[in-house]
């Protein structure tokens, strides 16, 4: 049997879930093992050259990118998991999503003290070679069906690790309580 | 002497004394019954349903119905929890709970809730509100994104007078729990320092101090909430 095939990415994340990912120590090597990745900022793939069984989605939608990367992951994975809290419900980048989007630029790019009087001819960033910025920071499943859900702010590499073997081994969770934690 | 009854809890045989609410007669019996709204030695008022149990097929709160002789309540069934749990998610969803930037996480008895029930993920869309954090008084902060307006603090914090440091302001899905300007400003250590204990969120801190306990010294680091009942 060929082994199963992991793909990972980060969309408005702040890449902690994935340092958490390689913190299964001594581990890695074992998953290496186990698994084979694909497309992933850790083996620097950047385009999927197979379709894949499990994918990891890091960070929550924060524009027309990540919107577009996500999808590409659900078409081309079998399992989609949010792993962390970013995923999971926005995260710290969501702290903007009660603010109209509208307000945040102009704090960003016109108003904010690092900003005033030097932007005098009051540009916000529209090229289109930029991702759009959407109206709010959307968790993953608000955007297509994410299969799995691991929380943690990052979660734990014991959750990470008792996850993705019980998923390869087709084996039940081990779900201590001290492994499910928000932050 | 006073009137001892009988009752069951599912199905374990329990005796508590007449009349008292079910929440407390399952205490006496060591069973536990999620709580929230409820704040030991204050009246209890039912609101946040978390206590909820079914007794002749119907649902009641814990904290508020009277227990009765032959009751047969049931408490720790699969309907039940996850009744409970949307509840849980709920409140999730419903302010803004970024627990990993809260000063109150590991400590916090929403949060604690969700780690028993195993929350991954609410059911219900985030709705991310526009709430405020009130930082005019000399002792405490109020933050509104957290405040699940369970009312402990209005029920408990009063002055040497009997009134209430916290109050209700506005209507429905925009009621807020606000700070008296007044009686805030006289606020005493003491009571400032019950007000934070008192609210199960992070709703209510303390200024100038955030983080103090190190992870993993926290109140729910290592066992769920309700972990001090054999059932
Ligand atoms: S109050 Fe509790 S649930 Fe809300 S953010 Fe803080 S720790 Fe999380
Ligand atoms: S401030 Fe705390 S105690 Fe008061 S109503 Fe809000 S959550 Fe409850
Ligand atoms: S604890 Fe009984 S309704 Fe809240």
């Amino acid at each position: 049997m060929s082994k199963p095939v992991i793909a990972t990415a980060t969309l408005a994340g702040c890449f902690g879930c994935h340092m958490s990912l390689l913190d299964i120590d001594e581990k890695i090597l074992d998953l290496i093992e186990l698994v084979e990745f694909n497309k992933s900022p850790i083996d620097d793939i950047k385009n999927f050259t197979k379709k894949c069984d499990i994918g990891l989605i890091e960070g929550g939608c924060c524009n027309s990118e990540n919107v577009h990367v996500l999808k590409d992951f659900r078409n081309n994975c079998k399992i989609l998991i949010s792993f962390g809290e970013c995923a999971i419900m926005g995260g710290l980048p969501a702290f903007r999503n009660p603010i109209p989007i509208k307000e945040c630029l102009e704090e960003a790019y016109l108003n904010g003290p690092s900003v005033k009087g030097h932007n005098e001819s009051g540009i916000l960033p529209n090229d289109d070679e930029i991702p759009m910025m959407l109206d709010k920071v959307y968790p993953c499943h608000e955007i297509v069906k994410i299969d799995y859900f691991l929380p943690g702010c990052p979660p734990s590499a014991e959750l990470i690790w008792n996850a993705l073997t019980a998923l390869i081994s087709g084996k039940e969770m081990n779900l201590p309580y001290e492994v499910i934690k928000f932050d | 002497m006073a009137d001892i009854i009988n009752f069951t809890i599912d199905g374990k045989e329990c005796m508590a004394e007449k009349g008292i609410f079910i929440l407390q007669a399952a205490k006496e019996n060591d069973i536990y019954i999620p709580s929230l709204c409820n704040y030991e030695g204050v009246k209890p008022q039912g609101s946040c349903r978390i206590c909820s149990i079914k007794t002749n097929g119907q649902f009641v709160t814990a904290c508020t119905t009277p227990v009765a002789d032959g009751m047969e309540i049931e408490n720790n069934t699969d309907e039940i929890n996850d009744m409970r749990k949307s509840i849980i998610e709920l409140l999730f969803v419903e302010g803004n709970h970024f627990c990993p930037a809260c000063e109150m996480s590991g400590d916090c008895e929403l949060q604690a809730l969700a780690y028993r029930f195993q929350m991954m993920v609410p059911r219900f869309i985030y709705q991310f509100p526009l709430r405020e954090i009130d930082a005019r008084h000399p002792k405490i902060l109020k933050d509104q994104n957290r405040c699940i307006r369970c009312k402990r603090c209005i029920r408990t914090i009063k002055d040497e007078k009997g009134r209430s440091v916290f109050a209700f302001y506005g209507r429905g899905k925009n009621i807020e729990v606000n700070v008296d300007p007044v009686l805030g400003s006289k606020l005493t250590d003491k009571l400032a320092a019950k007000a934070i204990e008192v609210c199960p969120v992070g709703s209510i801190l303390p200024r100038e101090k955030g983080f103090r306990t190190p992870i993993g010294q926290r109140k729910f680091d290592h066992e769920p909430i309700g972990s001090e009942y054999k059932h």
